[in-house]
C-alpha cells in the first residue's frame, strides 16, 4: 500500500493533448483537446483523497473536489458529474476557463513540492472531462433535467412564480438553471442577439467552443427557461415595469461590466485602434473569423499590438494571430509575473509566437496623414514599491521611450460598469466606482426583491465567481418564493 | 420573436425603401432620435438604423434605408410577410424636445426619414417647425408630403433645380437664418458632408445646431466603442451619449474617416451578394 502510494505520487501531472501551435493558429478550433478516458483515470489516480482537502477552500463555490475525483477513481462518470453539478451549473465551461492555478490547484497539497510530487492534480482538466463525457452520453436523449440537476426528472414549472434575469452571462444563467430546476418560471432578457454573455461575445471559440454554451442554454430552454434576446434593460424595459406590470416576483441583474476603458492618449480614435471588446465581439459574436461567409467584418493588419496583461489581452492577441497577423505583441507595463491572465493562456500565447513587450506603457499612438495607425510610442517602465493591490507599481524611466511599429492596436486595459440599466433604475444604490451595491450573502440590492451578482457587483472578475454570486442569489430567491430553507 | 415586415414601400427603386416592422416592445418606448440595431439573417451583421416613425398602438416601427452595403441590399429584397432576424431597441438618447419657438429641421437623402420623426416631435410640442429637404433631383425627394402635414413650411432644394431652390439645402438655410432672427435651433440629419456644411452655415449666426451621427456600431449599448467620435475635444460613444450632438463641436473629418474603416470588406461582401443574386436569377 505504502509502496503503491509512493509510486502514485511520483507520477507527473498528465498532460492534456493540444493542437500543435503552428497548426492551431491556422484555424479557430479548440486548442486543448481534452483528456481521453485513460488520461482522466490516470490523472484522477494521482489525487490523494486527503482527509482535510485544501483544494476545496481554493474554489470560490467550494465544489466537493475530493468527492467528484473519488467517483472518477471508481470510474463512475455520472456519479462524478452529479457531485460537480451540485455546486457548479456550468462545469464544462469552468473546466476550461477557471484560473485553477490560483484556486483549487493552487491549494492542492501535491503542488507544495512539485519536484517530488509531479505538481498539483489537474482538477480543471478532470472537471472538463467529466462534464464533456457526461454530456456526450446524454446527447440525443431527453436529458435536460439530468444535465442541469443530475436528476432524471424535474419538478413541474409553476407559472405563478416568475423571476426575471437581466443579462444572460454566467451569473444569470446560474440563477435561471437553479430556479428552473425547482420549478420556478424564469425569463432571461438579453441585450445582444445571442445568449451567454462573455462566454459568447468575449471568450473565443478556440478556447471555449460555442456549442458548449449552446448545449447548456438548450438544456435550460427544455426546463422551461425563456430567453428573450434583443431586450435592453433600461431601454426596452425597466426593472419597475418587470415587477409592477409584468408581475415578476423577483429580478436578478447580471449585466456584467462591459464598458471598455481607453487610455486617453493621443491617437486613440485613429483608424486601426480598437477596444478588445469590439475586436473580440466582431470575431466571436459576429463570427468575423468566417468572413465573408458571415457578414461582420474585422480589421486586419500585419503588425498588431495588444495593450494589457489579462485574459482579455491574451484572447485578443491569439485572435489576431488567427486572423492573419504576422507579428503580435502584448504590451504590458509590469512583468510577466504580474500578468493576471490564466497561466495556460499565457503559455499558449507564447507557444503560438505572441511576443511580450514588458515594462512598456503606451504614451502615444502614431498615424500617417490619413490617420491610419503606423505605430506606438511606449514608455519604458521599472517596478517600484507595491501598491494597494499588492503588485509592484510600475514607474516610468525618465527619457526612455521606444517606437513599436503596428497598424492595429487592441486596447485591453479593463472595463467599467455600463450605466444604461443602472441610470434607468431609480433607487438602486451604487458603489463609489459605479457598481451595484449588493448584500454579500443574498445578493439583494437596495431594492426589495431585486438581486444582483457577477461583474456588475464585483467589477471584472471570473466566470466562477459570477456563478457563485448567481447561486447565492438564486438560493435566496427560492427561499423567498417557495418558503423553504434550501 | 418575429420582426415581421408588415408593409414595404419602395421610395426610390433599387435605392431606398421604407419598412413597417412589427416590434411592439420597441414601438412602445421609441422616441424621436432613437435608433435600432438590426440583423437580416443568422449570419448577418448588426447595423444601426434610425427610427423614422412609430405607432405604439399598432406595435410597429418604421425604418427607411438607403442601399449602401450587403445588409441593406439584402433588406431591399425582403417583401411584406418576411421577417428581419433581429431588431434591438430603442437605443440612444432621444432628441431633446422642448417648447422653444422656431426650429428648422434640415434633411438630406435618407436622413429626411429620421429628421421627419424629430420634426414631428417638435411640432407636437408646439414649436414652429420649418422643414428644409434636399435631394439631387425631384424624384429623389422623400417625405415632403408627410412633413407638409404638420410643418407650416416645407422648403425644398434640388441640385438640378427640378423642384424648389436650385442648389443646396444650406443655401435655403442661410437665407432663412438671415431673414429670421428668431430661430432657436437647427436640426440636421443626412450625409456627413451635409451635416458639416449645415453646422458651418449656422455657426456665424450662433444658432444651436443638433446633428445625428451615423457612426459604425456593433452592440449599440456602449460595450465596444466602435461608435466613438470626438465632440468638443472629448471622446463620446455615439450609441449611448448620442446619436445627437452639438454640430459646432463634432469632428466631422474623423467621423468620415472612421466610417471608411471597413470599406474593402464592405465592398467584398456586397460583390459576393450581388453575384449570388445574379446567379439565382440565372444571369
Ligand atoms: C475576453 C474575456 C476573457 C475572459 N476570460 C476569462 C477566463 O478565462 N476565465 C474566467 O474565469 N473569466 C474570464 N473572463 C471574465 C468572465 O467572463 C466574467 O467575469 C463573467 O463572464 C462575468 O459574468 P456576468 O454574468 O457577470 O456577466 P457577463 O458575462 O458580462 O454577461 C452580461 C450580459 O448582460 C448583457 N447586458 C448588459 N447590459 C444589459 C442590459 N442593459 N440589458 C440586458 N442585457 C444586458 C450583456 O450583453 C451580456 O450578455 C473573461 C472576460 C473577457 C471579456
Ligand atoms: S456601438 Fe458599441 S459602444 Fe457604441
Amino acid at each position: 500500500m505504502t509502496e503503491k502510494a509512493a509510486k502514485t505520487i511520483r507520477r507527473p501531472r498528465t498532460e492534456m493533448p493540444v493542437q500543435p501551435p503552428l497548426v492551431r493558429i491556422q484555424n479557430y478550433l479548440e486548442v486543448a483537446l481534452g483528456y481521453s478516458e485513460e488520461d482522466a483515470l490516470t490523472e484522477a489516480s494521482r489525487c490523494l483523497q486527503c482527509k482535510k482537502p485544501s483544494c476545496r477552500q481554493g474554489c470560490p463555490v467550494e465544489i466537493d473536489i475530493k468527492g467528484f475525483i473519488g467517483q472518477l477513481q471508481k470510474g463512475d462518470v455520472p456519479g462524478a458529474y452529479k457531485v460537480l453539478r451540485e455546486y457548479n451549473s456550468l462545469p464544462s465551461v469552468c473546466g476550461r476557463v477557471c484560473p485553477q492555478e490560483n484556486q483549487c490547484e493552487g491549494m492542492c497539497v501535491m503542488g507544495k513540492n512539485p519536484e517530488k510530487t509531479g505538481g498539483p492534480v489537474a482538477i480543471g482538466r478532470l472537471e472538463r472531462f467529466v462534464a464533456d463525457t457526461f454530456a456526450k452520453r446524454l446527447a440525443g436523449g431527453d436529458a435536460a433535467c439530468q444535465q442541469i440537476t443530475g436528476e432524471a426528472a424535474c419538478r413541474m414549472t409553476r407559472d405563478d412564480l416568475t423571476v426575471a434575469c437581466v443579462g444572460a452571462g454566467p451569473s444569470s444563467l446560474t440563477v435561471a438553471g437553479y430556479l428552473a430546476s425547482l420549478g420556478i418560471k424564469v425569463t432571461v432578457f438579453e441585450a445582444l442577439h445571442e445568449v451567454g454573455g462573455v462566454l459568447i461575445y468575449g471568450i473565443p471559440e478556440f478556447r471555449l467552443p460555442k456549442d458548449i454554451v449552446r448545449r447548456e442554454v438548450d438544456a435550460m430552454r427544455e426546463l422551461g427557461v425563456e430567453f428573450r434576446t434583443n431586450w435592453v434593460g433600461g431601454k426596452s424595459f425597466t426593472v419597475k415595469e418587470l415587477m409592477e406590470e409584468q408581475g415578476f416576483k423577483a429580478v436578478f441583474l447580471g449585466v456584467g461590466a462591459g464598458l471598455p476603458q481607453f487610455m486617453h492618449i493621443p491617437g486613440e480614435n485613429d483608424i486601426g485602434v480598437f477596444s478588445a471588446n469590439e475586436y473580440l465581439t466582431r470575431a466571436n459574436l459576429g463570427r468575423a473569423y468566417d468572413f465573408p461567409n458571415h457578414d461582420t467584418p474585422t480589421f486586419k493588419a500585419e503588425e498588431v499590438c495588444v495593450v494589457g496583461g489579462g485574459n482579455v489581452a491574451m484572447d485578443a492577441a491569439r485572435t489576431a494571430l488567427r486572423l492573419g497577423a504576422k507579428k503580435v505583441s502584448i504590451v504590458y507595463r509590469r512583468t510577466k509575473a504580474e500578468m493576471p491572465a490564466r497561466a495556460e493562456e499565457l503559455e499558449h500565447a507564447i507557444e503560438e509566437g505572441v511576443k511580450l513587450e514588458l515594462l512598456s506603457a503606451p504614451i502615444a499612438l502614431n498615424a500617417d496623414e490619413g490617420r491610419r495607425l503606423v505605430g506606438m510610442t511606449a514608455q519604458q517602465m521599472k517596478l517600484g514599491e507595491p501598491d494597494a493591490s499588492g503588485r509592484r507599481r510600475p514607474e516610468p524611466i525618465e527619457g526612455a521611450t521606444r517606437e513599436i511599429p503596428c497598424q492595429l492596436v487592441i486596447i485591453a486595459v479593463g472595463t467599467r460598469p455600463n450605466p444604461i440599466l443602472l441610470e434607468a433604475t431609480q433607487g438602486l444604490a451604487l458603489t463609489k466606482r459605479g457598481y451595484i451595491e449588493a448584500n454579500p450573502e443574498t445578493g439583494e440590492t437596495s431594492i426589495h426583491n431585486v438581486f444582483a451578482g457577477g461583474d456588475i457587483v464585483t467589477g471584472a472578475a471570473t466566470v466562477i465567481s459570477a456563478m457563485g454570486a448567481g447561486r447565492r442569489a438564486a438560493k435566496e430567491i427560492a427561499k423567498r418564493l417557495l418558503g423553504t430553507e434550501l | 420573436m418575429k420582426y415581421r415586415i408588415l408593409k414595404k414601400t419602395v421610395l426610390i427603386p433599387g435605392q431606398t425603401s421604407l419598412l413597417v416592422i412589427d416590434a411592439p416592445h420597441v414601438a412602445k418606448k421609441a422616441k424621436p432620435g432613437n435608433f435600432v440595431i438590426l440583423r437580416t439573417s443568422e449570419k448577418g451583421e448588426r447595423i444601426p438604423l434610425t427610427i423614422a416613425d412609430c405607432d405604439p398602438e399598432a406595435g410597429t416601427i418604421t425604418i427607411v434605408f438607403l442601399v449602401v452595403g450587403k445588409t441593406t441590399a439584402e433588406m431591399n429584397t425582403f417583401e411584406e410577410g418576411q421577417s428581419l432576424h433581429d431588431v434591438c431597441g430603442p437605443l440612444g438618447r432621444p432628441t431633446h424636445i422642448e417648447k422653444q419657438g422656431t426650429v428648422i429641421c434640415v434633411g438630406g437623402g435618407t436622413g429626411v426619414a429620421a429628421m421627419h420623426h424629430i420634426a414631428k416631435g417638435h411640432a407636437a410640442i408646439g414649436n414652429h417647425v420649418v422643414a428644409i429637404v434636399g435631394a439631387r433631383n425631384k424624384d429623389l425627394l422623400l417625405f415632403c408630403n408627410e412633413l407638409g402635414s404638420f410643418c407650416p413650411e416645407v422648403l425644398i432644394a434640388t441640385d438640378d433645380g427640378s423642384m424648389g431652390h436650385h442648389g443646396f439645402v444650406t443655401d435655403v438655410l442661410k437665407e432663412r437664418l438671415e431673414q429670421d432672427k428668431d430661430v432657436s435651433e437647427v436640426v440636421a440629419v443626412g450625409p456627413v458632408p451635409m451635416m458639416e456644411a449645415v453646422s458651418k452655415v449656422t455657426k456665424p449666426f450662433g444658432v444651436k445646431t443638433t446633428v445625428s451621427l451615423n457612426a459604425i456600431m456593433v452592440d449599440g449599448i456602449g460595450m465596444c466603442g466602435a461608435c466613438r467620435c470626438t465632440v468638443g475635444g472629448e471622446t463620446k460613444f455615439a450609441c449611448v451619449d448620442g446619436p445627437e450632438f452639438d454640430g459646432h463641436k463634432v469632428d466631422f473629418g474623423e467621423l468620415r474617416l472612421r466610417l471608411g474603416q471597413f470599406r474593402d470588406q464592405e465592398k467584398q461582401s456586397m460583390e459576393l451578394f450581388q453575384h449570388k443574386c445574379h446567379c439565382a436569377e440565372g444571369k
